[in-house]
């Protein structure tokens, strides 16, 4: 804490009132720390800013274009506002556009949004084109998550997560170009033949289950699927010293998902195969598994 | 589960260490990529990709799995990275294609000299047209491995796609064939040569194509095309004896603090577009720590511009004296010309220039007898239009796929290999040695208040001439089109001028009379942009036009932002209802576009979006009005 306090301080005026950030932070921070907020979707608080989705844009006085609120620093005697009607507009055109041309049926944060500005999609819907994106049935190549790239926004927090920042595996990357642009192992590679470590920290930070873990993608498809009725039981990974905490998503008391809780200073919301998926044998010789009749989640072969 | 797309052509794909090696072709190829450098030092050589990449692409006439991952190995890359940055560019394929590829100019300006004419003859001759990246239907590692397109036999020898600008604009219609570029092709002309092709013979030699007009009217004019078509390219003798590195010798005299006042007092603002002033750029990055970099922007790709092209092509070395005077005067030791993958007589003209300047000693160390040691490295961009906005291009030559930036920070903070950059259009640079050999108090009188200088203004479309020009700022858009292009041929009138491409604006005929200046267009609500001047007589079905343009921005977008990615889609379908309706536009529509635009404006990471939508709104000015 007392390092933190040298850092020097700037003022700038969110929405009329002034602020005071420590230097370098973001719009985003001191937006936040003058109690306001803004709608974010690539963002993620554990991973470096990009500034791809732009629904955090705000108005900067004397800035030609908005600016995105997550990746911009602040600067002193900056102006922000951050809810005026032409910010508005931009955030209510990015998810009209998002649900235009993916489904975001399983999206939290953009249906939010959406019922938040207004957007209505639909106005879109007499024009519409067979475009470069293509549609694809989801790809189900490994006991562990599912790909189902018609649900992926771009918010890159996958290729973040699993290279330098996180997981250093770099196993996947946006590949293609414009809306042809796609998550990919490489060359299209099946995720067992490509870098994939089966960590699962890319479906830790996907916002709207594009990434999902194989057994919540099967119960959803089986109906059976019903966060209302988990629990959720945090304990600690029994696997190795490090001592990881756990989220255990408990739906009619089997284990059905496990996470991380973000706030965890030692996984910040990460994890590795074991710790993520390795809990099937709690289940071990007991009634039929959650999955319905799926099989067992086991590693691939090749770890 | 999806086959992979490469399954048919006996190539399992499996883990990198499992992979076969790469042919010896695409062995020899990659050789030479990395030239002198060991086994060790070319790991985390992330910027050889792109050259890498290049190579066994050309080896092959696609980049196999075993070549990318030799690459992979050779450079220490992922596979998901290399086939990221593989994947992102039009020219690059990562699937099986035809080692002939025709990419036919089907843009805007090749449009109106009957392109869609070829385009249904290679249709006819070769089937569908193979699309890379952004175009969609047969596109990329996913659509076509579900599909039958993987199929299994020989590849065809011959195939085809349709290709954005080639910049070949008063010459074409164009079509790039390996490093060739047809010029000026008729449908009868095409199919001999394709047919020939597939007969297995190299077909007919290269007809010489129409010369490009050159012409220059006002003060001060010819100064960048003095040299144009009156030396022999290469020759430095020539380019010296009409006083090239006059401007050179003259900076390293005053010292760079005093070259880069006198660029600022030139008040030479920047060619590529956005009209920085140049010296201001300099003073900027020139403050910041070394190891700082210069950059030129030779990735000319706006729809019906071709003026770097010409000045790469003629005139080499100007703009080879240019970007090291820019050198020295912000302190590099190293600048990078990036030229679009389009430009392959531009590229052989200028590696071969670059060579004489070296053997000359105006490149290499200790130039000229000073302590003042600069190198210049060629990239070739591989397709990507994103590829000239310059944070976009640092990445691409950074081996990155060519995502624009955020900014801030600036180039001059943070460019290339996130040191500080100047990076200069060709044109901008083509004007620093005059500048420096005759002063900028001189340079200044030129042109408009705030317009200094003169002006290379690429002319096609429906005039008699179309051609590259020179004139001094200031000067009516009128005099480009009517007195030096020769105005509409046929007694036919100008219906509407497309100003900067497909970045730009409709102009009205009556507006054609304003100054060719920056601020006076910008009180016109348009923008001079990259200098394109395409002109439409009144028999033109502008709809048409209007849709090709939001089909370019479609297939271009780099698909980072939301507002462009989807936007570019959105705009482009609306835009193809109206066209389909006779162009009638209700309302509520304009409502719909207006928004839209407003957005992608706003709220895009880079020009490309920010721009898509200009040619659109402006050309509902007077499509709109119609009944």
């Amino acid at each position: 804490m007392t390092r933190k306090l040298q850092v020097p301080l700037v003022t700038a005026e969110v929405d009329g009132q002034r602020v005071q950030v420590p230097e370098a932070s973001t719009l985003l921070e001191a937006i936040r720390a003058a109690g306001k907020d803004v709608p974010t979707l690539c963002y993620h608080p554990v991973l470096e800013p990009i500034g791809a989705c732009r629904i955090c844009v705000v108005e900067v006085e004397g800035s030609r274009t908005l600016v995105p609120a997550c990746i911009r620093r602040v600067e002193a005697g900056m102006r922000v506002r951050t809810d005026t009607p032409r910010v508005q507009l931009s955030r209510r055109m990015v998810v009209e556009l998002l649900q235009g041309s993916v489904d975001t049926s399983l999206a939290p944060d953009v249906r939010r949004y959406a019922a938040e500005y207004g957007a209505r999609p639909e106005r879109w819907e007499p024009f519409a084109q067979e475009g470069p994106r293509a549609k694809h049935a989801p790809k189900v190549d490994n006991d562990l998550y599912v790909r189902d790239l018609d649900r992926c926004i771009l918010c890159y927090r996958c290729v973040r997560a699993c290279g330098e920042e996180v997981q250093n595996s770099f196993a996947i990357a946006v590949a293609g170009r414009g809306l042809a642009a796609r998550i990919d192992p490489g060359f299209d590679l099946p995720l067992p033949d490509s870098a994939c470590v089966f960590c699962g920290n890319c479906v830790a930070v996907c916002p709207t289950e594009a990434l999902v873990p194989k057994t919540q993608f099967e119960m959803r498809r089986a109906g059976t699927w019903e966060e209302g009725r988990q629990q959720v039981v945090t304990t600690i990974c029994p696997y190795c010293g490090v001592g990881c905490k756990l989220n255990l998503h408990v739906q009619d008391n089997r284990i059905v998902k496990v996470t991380a809780p973000l706030e965890d200073p030692i996984t910040r919301g990460f994890l590795c195969v074991k710790g993520r998926f390795g809990w099937t044998y709690v289940h071990a010789g007991t009634a039929a598994d959650p999955g319905g009749g799926a099989e067992p989640s086991t590693p691939p072969g090749n770890l | 589960m999806s086959a992979a797309p490469l399954r048919g052509w006996g190539v399992e794909l499996q883990r990198l260490e499992h992979v076969p090696p790469p042919t010896p072709e695409e062995q020899q190829a990659l050789e030479r990529v990395w030239g002198h450098l060991g086994p060790e030092e070319r790991v985390g050589r992330r910027d050889l990709l792109l050259p890498a990449l290049w190579a066994v692409q050309e080896a092959r006439g696609w980049i196999s799995y075993p070549a990318a991952a030799a690459i992979c190995r050779e450079l220490g890359l992922p596979p998901a990275e290399v086939y990221g940055v593989a994947s992102f560019y039009a020219l690059l394929a990562t699937e099986p294609r035809p080692r002939r590829m025709i990419h036919l100019c089907d843009d805007i300006v090749c449009m109106l000299r009957g392109a869609e004419a070829l385009a249904q003859t290679l249709h006819r001759l070769l089937g569908d047209p193979i699309q890379e990246p952004a175009h969609g239907q047969a596109y990329g590692g996913i659509s076509r491995a579900d599909g039958a397109a993987s199929g299994e036999g020989p590849l065809p020898s011959v195939g085809w796609s349709r290709s954005p600008c080639l910049g070949q604009c008063e010459r074409g219609v164009a079509a790039l064939v390996g490093e060739r570029v047809l010029l000026g092709l008729s449908p009868e002309a095409l199919e001999e040569r394709v047919r020939a092709w597939l007969r297995g013979g190299e077909g007919l030699a290269d007809a010489t194509p129409a010369p490009t007009h050159l012409g220059w009217k006002g003060e001060g004019t010819p100064l960048l095309l003095a040299r144009c078509g009156r030396i022999v390219p290469t020759s430095l003798e020539d380019y010296r004896a009409l006083g090239g590195y006059e401007g050179l010798k003259r900076a390293m005299t005053i010292g760079p603090e005093a070259t880069i006042q006198e660029v600022e007092r030139s008040g030479l603002i920047g060619r590529g577009g956005a009209a920085f002033p140049t010296g201001r750029k300099w003073a900027l990055a020139a403050r910041e720590p070394p190891p700082r970099y210069v950059v030129c922007n030779a990735d000319e790709s706006e729809p019906g511009t071709f003026k770097d092209r010409v000045l790469l092509e003629k005139d080499p070395f100007s703009v080879i004296e240019g970007l090291t005077i820019a050198g020295y005067a912000v302190g590099a030791e190293r600048g990078y010309l990036y030229i679009r993958g389009e430009y392959p007589e531009g590229y052989r003209v200028l590696l071969q220039a670059l060579e004489f300047a070296r053997a000359a000693g105006y490149l290499g160390k200790r130039i000229l007898g000073t302590d003042f040691s600069f190198d210049i490295e060629v990239r070739r961009g591989a397709g990507a239009y994103v590829c000239g906005e310059e944070t976009a291009l640092f990445n691409s030559i950074e081996g990155f796929r060519a995502d624009p930036r955020n900014r801030p920070p600036f180039p001059t903070q943070v460019g290339l290999f996130r040191r500080p950059t100047a990076i200069n259009n060709v044109e901008t640079l083509a004007c620093v040695p005059p500048i420096l050999a005759r002063g900028g108090d001189w340079y200044a009188r030129l042109g408009t208040e705030r317009s200094k200088g003169t002006k290379l203004v690429c002319v096609s479309g429906h005039v008699a001439r179309p051609g590259l020009y020179e004139v001094p700022f200031g000067v009516p858009i009128r005099t480009v089109v009517e007195d030096l292009a020769g105005g509409v041929p046929g007694g036919r009138r100008v219906q509407a001028v497309l100003c900067g491409g497909a970045a730009g604006t409709f102009l009205l005929p009556e507006e054609l009379d304003t100054p060719l200046a920056v601020e006076t267009l910008q009180a016109l609500g348009a923008a001079l942009g990259s200098g394109a001047l395409v002109v439409f007589d009144e028999r033109t079905d502008l709809w048409t036009v209007v849709e090709r343009i939001a089909r370019f921005f479609r297939d271009e977008s780099c698909g980072q932002c939301v507002p462009c990615r989807v936007g570019t889609q959105r705009q482009l379908e609306v835009v193809a209802e109206l066209r389909r309706g006779g162009g009638r536009v209700d309302p509520e529509v304009r409502r719909l576009l207006e928004e839209l635009a407003q957005v992608m404006r706003d709220a895009s990471i880079c020009g490309l979006g920010q721009l898509a939508p200009n040619a659109v709104l402006s050309s509902l000015r007077l499509l709109g009005k119609r009944p």
